[in-house]
């Protein structure tokens, strides 16, 4: 009898082996380290609660002014630069308080519920800053983002063109190196803060040759917003996010010194994309916040309105829908602190940034689009306040990535681990 | 005793109770979200609810934060310091643990440090203003503060009464409901919002004075602050330390809500009307 069960013990263990080897190729995750799921620090419950309600006694109220007449909100600009709510990543040797990105990304989130419009305003302010806090010197580091904290001022992040978006690589503004100096010619596009910016991160091509890589034929620049030759046009009406200024902006001859080139010539692409990894997860914030905005109004709307004797929220088709709605909230909320968790904690978050960003986008879209049938007829108009949520909610799945790119980047990476 | 012509301490006693805004709107600390039109004009209610065992409300699970009218009186003493008429200012709450909180909201937006009274469980169920004016009193004796700015009642128990009975026990003077104060040498002007309209009085220092809603509008704690707050010290003090004894003289004999409102009823004309008052006995 003892024998028996021995050798049926030695079956199992051998059973369990071989198992765990067949499993075994299937645990492609390299990092099984979970995020250790513990409450906010106090200073981060601190910095929520300030974002929070600085967003919605201030930023909620005059929103829909500024959505109306397109006006850019730089009266909240100053009063979130005042408070600390703004150049968070700014490094603390030039002024800044070197915040982490997941403690910017609560803090971006609460700022988005109040206007997504105000918010991508302050956001692209960490986007044109990002290449100087990843790859800038000392030198241009505390004079770029030293005066940043010291005056309410903006910059911009200007890589798309007219004829190239997600083809970063297709970019045709040309840099060409004379003497001491870049001269640059082209045209950029869809350029946020394009008309207020004190200065720009530009990548132009510095090697138009078709057999030069594309790791070697871009530099990265700084370029003052007051040099000569820079031309910003108009304010472009778009259909959401309307107090944001977006403009297209023209370089004819312009000079920038070579002490202005990131790291060096070449690096430029790398640089640019580098910055992603780390601004996603605070776009992905932003669109959360505008999800928790719909749910929240749609929420209350349905607690109020009545049809057929009870309230809307109590009809199973209603409470559904918020149902779903808090859902994706939640996962998109989960989403973006993973992957904002994991680039603070030094490691590489490509792959996590996509997914926060793409579930992110089209979230914002279904919870904007599904809060305005909750609100039935009245949601359609713009006396109420989710019409703007589905307006301002569409560029979500287009910029800093469509979502058809973070498609794209999130297969590379996913196929990427399978194959080790 | 001899004191200094020059005001030393701003001591502000900062209440942390319960968002307890018995189905009212409470527009300082809940999230308020109004639109334009008259159709959704939102606000968020706490909805309170009296305990089973009828002997208080709920607090569990409630968010605590400062009372509105202290956040004024913290406002206001910054006000002082920054004006250079004080020269420091010293935040503290009575209560458990989570106070520390408040102490330190207090701290972000400008104190200079904390003193957090620890009274919990039972004791801080029952603690009232004259407990509180016990241990203000021996704290402001013992740190030689010589001025007081509390906020004029809290929203939760609305008793309006800490100030006053601070004031008694140390026998100085007091300026309660200040729309406006201000330091001239050592002595305080203080206008008050009476029934009949605004009163102004001057009062010697070192004086007590409680915070109205119009005396000022508190800042926000800037970011930068609030990360400066964490390397302020809070000071960690027991009522027994200061020789006051917090046991309660007073005995809640039950809590209720408030009775449900009655349909009213229409009446065609006014002989009905009469008729039906008489039946109820009211004429």
């Amino acid at each position: 009898m003892a024998a028996d069960s021995a050798s049926a013990l030695v079956c199992i263990i051998i059973l369990c082996s071989l198992c765990f080897q067949k499993t075994k190729a299937l645990l492609i995750h390299p990092n099984t380290l979970f995020l250790n799921l513990t409450e906010l620090t106090d200073q981060q419950k601190e910095f929520q609660e300030l974002a929070r309600k600085f967003s919605r006694e201030e930023i909620v109220p005059a929103a829909p002014s500024y959505d109306k007449s397109g006006e850019y909100p730089f009266p909240l600009i100053k009063r979130a630069w005042e408070l600390g709510l703004i150049n968070g990543h700014i490094p603390e040797d030039c002024g800044g308080m070197g915040l982490g990105i997941f403690d910017s990304c609560l803090i971006t989130e609460e700022l988005a519920f109040g206007c997504t419009g105000v918010q991508t305003a302050i956001e692209a302010n960490s986007l044109g800053q990002m290449p100087v806090i990843i790859a800038g010197n000392d030198a241009q580091k505390k004079k770029y983002l030293g005066r940043m904290a010291e005056e309410p001022l903006m910059c911009a992040y200007c890589v798309t063109e007219p004829g190239a978006g997600s083809d970063v690589a297709g970019i045709k503004t040309r840099a060409v190196k004379k003497g001491d100096e870049y001269v640059i010619n082209g045209q950029k596009m869809w350029i946020t803060n394009g008309g207020k910016a004190n200065w720009y991160f530009l990548l132009a091509c510095t090697d138009p040759d078709p057999k030069c890589p594309t790791s070697r034929a871009f530099t990265g620049f700084i370029v003052e917003a007051d040099t000569p030759g820079v031309q910003p046009g108009r304010k472009e009406l778009n259909m959401g996010q309307r107090c944001s200024d977006t403009r297209g902006i023209t370089f004819e001859d312009v000079r920038i010194p070579k002490e202005n080139v990131l790291i060096g010539e070449g690096t430029g692409f790398k640089i640019a994309m580098g910055a992603f990894d780390k601004t996603r997860p605070p776009v992905a914030a932003g669109a959360t916040g505008l999800a928790q905005r719909a749910l929240e109004e749609a929420t209350k709307y349905a607690l109020e309105r009545k049809t057929f004797g009870k309230f809307i929220a109590e009809h199973q088709a209603v409470s559904f829908l918020l149902a779903e709605m808090a859902m994706k909230v939640e996962l998109a909320r989960m989403a973006y602190q993973r992957a904002a968790w994991e680039v603070d904690q030094g490691r590489r978050n490509t792959y996590y940034a996509s997914i926060a960003k793409a579930f992110a986008g089209d979230i914002a879209n279904q919870c904007a689009t599904d809060a305005v049938q909750i609100f039935g007829g009245n949601g359609f108009n713009s006396e109420y306040p989710v019409e703007k949520l589905m307006r301002d909610a569409k560029i979500y799945q287009i910029y800093e990535g469509t979502a058809q790119i973070q498609r794209l980047i999130i297969s590379r990476e996913h196929l990427g681990k399978f194959k080790q | 005793m001899h004191r200094s012509s020059e005001v030393k301490h701003v001591a502000s006693y900062l209440n942390t109770r319960g968002c307890e805004c018995f189905g009212q709107p409470c527009e300082s600390h809940c999230p308020v979200l109004t639109d334009r039109t008259i159709h959704v004009q939102l606000k968020t209610f706490i909805k309170i609810r009296v305990k089973p065992d009828r002997t208080g409300v709920v607090t569990d699970g409630v968010k605590h934060s400062m009372n509105p009218f202290c956040e004024i009186a913290v406002e206001e003493a910054i006000k002082l310091k920054e004006k250079k008429l004080v020269k420091e200012v010293v935040a503290v709450s009575c209560g458990p643990q989570q106070v520390q909180e408040t102490i330190r909201t207090a701290l972000a937006m400008g104190a200079d440090r904390g003193i957090h009274v620890e009274v919990s469980g039972k004791d801080y169920e029952t603690l009232g203003p004259l407990q509180v004016s016990k241990i203000f009193a021996a704290l402001a004796k013992k740190e030689q503060a010589d001025l007081i700015i509390l906020g004029k009642q809290a929203i939760d128990d609305d008793c309006n009464q800490t100030g006053q009975i601070t004031a008694a026990l140390l026998d100085w003077p007091q300026g309660t409901f200040a729309s406006e104060m201000t330091l001239e040498a050592d002595k305080l002007k203080v206008v008050r919002e009476v029934d009949g309209g605004l009163e102004t009085i001057k009062i010697n220092l070192p004086a007590v004075v409680t915070a109205d809603l119009r005396l000022n509008t508190p800042r926000y704690a800037t970011l930068p602050n609030i990360m400066k707050a964490k390397k302020k010290k809070i000071a960690n003090v027991k009522p027994a330390d200061l020789g006051v004894d917090v046991c309660s003289r007073l005995e809640v004999l039950k809590v209720d809500e408030p009775p449900q409102r009655q349909a009213g009823v229409k009446v065609e004309t006014v002989d009905d009307l009469v008729g039906k008052l008489k039946e109820a006995g009211r004429v």
